[in-house]
């Protein structure tokens, strides 16, 4: 078994409110190895943003704090790294594509001088240099006409164009993991399947890692090779994609899967019923047991842990115990 | 239709009907139109030329008021689209009281009832929106929308912003109203398992134009044009072992400033030739219900 490329250990995220503390992640692991795709899926609220931004040290604070666990990048723990020293990893190590396309990339700076300024400040390029280096990562994003987009700024360009220029700035200088969230949200059907594809392309190339979190449970079958899925901040199934959608385990995993309307069939959805608890009103015991067909007694009192209910698959549900 | 001088054809030349207790599911990327066609529909966009007939008479023969109480719409945005001051049973009720149907204490009645149809409860209605979920402010939308007893429901991306589960909560609240009540719906999503779902014809848009319109089944099956079978082969199913069948389309939607000439599509389009550049194909019927606007097809 080999080492994680990131090794995320019993990591807990809180933010302060009138309302109380929120607790966004809730104790979560995850060994996250070279070269794989792993998926954070999960519905609105679960944590899967949070997870991300924690991990690079973007948490604003305050009202937000880590406070518990450990990020292991390369054996190292990211959070008790300097501001200096994170951010030499970040851009240039890890990257992470952000949502919303048009509001990740600054509207005043020509496209060209955003790509360079990883290259600048990471990879010790002079300027002319690393502007030249910014049309080769357009080119290599399949932008038409690199040269003239360089020059152009992001309002001038397609949503679907946007994210390629943002793809093109994560990959910059060769990072060993990319994050990225909800990377196709935004994107008309037919863009979205060709950034897929370029992800999936650069990644193969660069021999990457690549860390996806979305809700989306099309782009992540045709994406990812294991899945975590996340429910009230924690993690509630982790296993790999083909055996997640195959059976899946967690009574969760399976409300979702069979909410999701498939074309061409008409048959009634079997909707999850209720609502996700509020962060500060969490049930006891384990979260979703409200909202479980499967819930006993045990179920509203005590928190069950992660369990491997299969070889290699792990669930948080007294089913399998 | 469109906007006037140096002109967006917004909707261009579209022709449809939409039938009485049917959903129509409408279709396409941006820019294709079908937002502006649901709010020409609504009377919120004025058109150009053309006209549109409900219930066999233009828009512009009805009194605004009468209009407005038999075409009603649900709309994206579920944070937005209520007012955050006023209390939920105030908002659904707002047309009643606008319209003076019945007593206030039978307009409170109908609202509490409405709240129940929605799958919430009465007592909700003296709360304010920021107390409710996304997906509970769609229902919260549809329970206003229902108020006047409308006959045609305009639903525009109506779950786009919800979360899979929530989303599949509002479809079957949708689908089990319109048995109930004998409603129609046109139904605009970019979601294309969304509309194979709920709708019963579809109508797919592209740069203001109707490129195909069919019963939602056999389009699915067997599509015909090329912009709807890229469109179909690009729908990521929740399958891993699912093979690609996606079928490239280069480059990006070209802008509505600037439509290519004779067939929209024909710049992006794997099967084009000569002709679909000189000519604009008309939306001709196939088969019965199958109208496709492609020269494949001449």
């Amino acid at each position: 078994m080999s080492t994680p490329l990131l090794d995320i250990r019993k990591l807990t995220t809180c933010f302060s409110s009138p309302q109380g503390i929120a607790k966004a992640v809730d104790t979560v692991s995850l060994a996250f190895m070279q070269g794989e795709t792993l998926a954070v899926v999960g519905e609105s609220g679960c944590g899967k943003t949070v997870l991300a931004l924690s991990i690079l040290g973007l948490i604003p604070d305050p009202p937000g704090r880590v406070t518990e666990g450990s990020v292991l990048y390369r054996g190292q723990d990211l959070l008790d790294m300097a501001e200096n020293e994170l951010r030499t990893i970040r851009g240039n190590h890890i990257s992470m594509i952000f949502q919303e396309p048009m509001t990740a990339l600054n509207p005043v700076f020509r496209i060209n001088d955003q790509i360079a300024e990883p290259l600048r400040l990471h990879q010790g390029y002079s300027k002319p240099e690393a502007l030249e280096k910014a049309v080769s990562a357009l080119e290599l994003v399949g932008i038409p006409n690199p040269a003239k987009i360089a020059r152009a700024y992001p309002h001038e360009l397609s949503g679907g164009m946007r994210q390629r220029v943002m793809i093109a700035m994560a990959f910059a200088c060769n990072p060993d993991i990319l994050i990225a969230d909800e990377p196709t949200t935004a994107l008309d059907v037919t863009i979205q399947s060709q950034i897929i594809d370029l992800m999936n392309d650069l990644k193969e190339r660069m021999n990457g890692s690549l860390m996806l979190i979305t809700h989306d449970l099309g782009v992540v079958a045709r994406m990812a090779q294991r899945v975590a899925v996340m429910y009230s901040g924690k993690i509630v199934e982790l296993s790999t994609s083909q055996s997640l959608y195959a059976k899946p385990l967690h009574p969760y995993t399976q409300g979702l899967l069979a909410s999701v309307p498939t074309m061409g069939d008409k048959t009634d959805l079997t909707p999850i019923p209720g609502i996700v608890p509020s962060i500060f009103d969490r049930p006891e015991g384990c979260s979703f047991h409200p909202r479980c067909p499967h819930a006993h007694a045990k179920c509203s009192i005590i928190q069950p842990p992660l369990m491997e209910a299969e070889p290699g698959r792990h669930v948080r549900c007294w089913l399998y115990e | 239709m469109g906007l006037k001088s140096d002109t967006v054809r917004a909707v261009d030349g579209i022709n449809l009907t939409v039938n009485k207790g049917e959903t129509l599911g409408l279709v396409g990327e941006s820019g294709c139109g079908k937002s502006t066609l649901a709010k020409c529909i609504m009377g919120l966009e004025s058109t150009t030329s053309g006209e549109i007939l409900f219930q066999g008479r233009r828009l512009s023969e009805w009194k605004e008021k009468d209009l407005r109480r038999q075409i009603q719409m649900i709309f994206q945005d579920p944070y937005s689209s209520l007012n955050p001051r006023q209390k939920i049973r105030s908002i659904i009720r707002e047309g009643l009281d606008i319209h003076s149907i019945g007593t206030p204490a039978e307009r409170k009645e109908k609202a509490d009832r409405l709240l129940t149809l929605v799958g919430l409860r009465p007592e909700h209605g003296a709360r304010y929106p920021h107390e409710f979920s996304g997906g509970q402010r769609q229902r919260i939308a549809v329970a206003r929308t229902l108020a006047l007893d409308p006959q045609l429901i305009v639903c525009d991306e109506p779950v786009s912003a919800l979360d899979v589960s929530v989303q599949a909560q509002v479809l079957s609240l949708l689908k089990n109203l319109q048995k109930q009540l004998d409603l129609t719906y046109v139904f605009i999503s970019h979601d294309l398992s969304v509309i194979s779902h709920i709708s019963d014809r579809v109508a797919v848009m592209y740069l203001g134009r109707l490129m195909e319109l069919a019963p939602s089944e056999s389009m699915f099956a067997s599509p015909k044009h090329p912009y709807t079978e890229a469109l179909l082969s690009a729908v990521l199913p929740p399958d891993p072992t699912a093979e690609s069948k996606r079928i490239p389309l280069t480059g990006d939607l070209p802008s509505p400033m600037n439509p290519p000439t004779g067939c929209p599509f024909h710049p992006r389009c794997p099967k084009a030739f000569d002709q679909c550049a000189n000519a604009r194909p008309p939306l001709r019927e196939l088969s019965s219900g199958t109208h496709v606007a492609c020269w494949l097809y001449q």
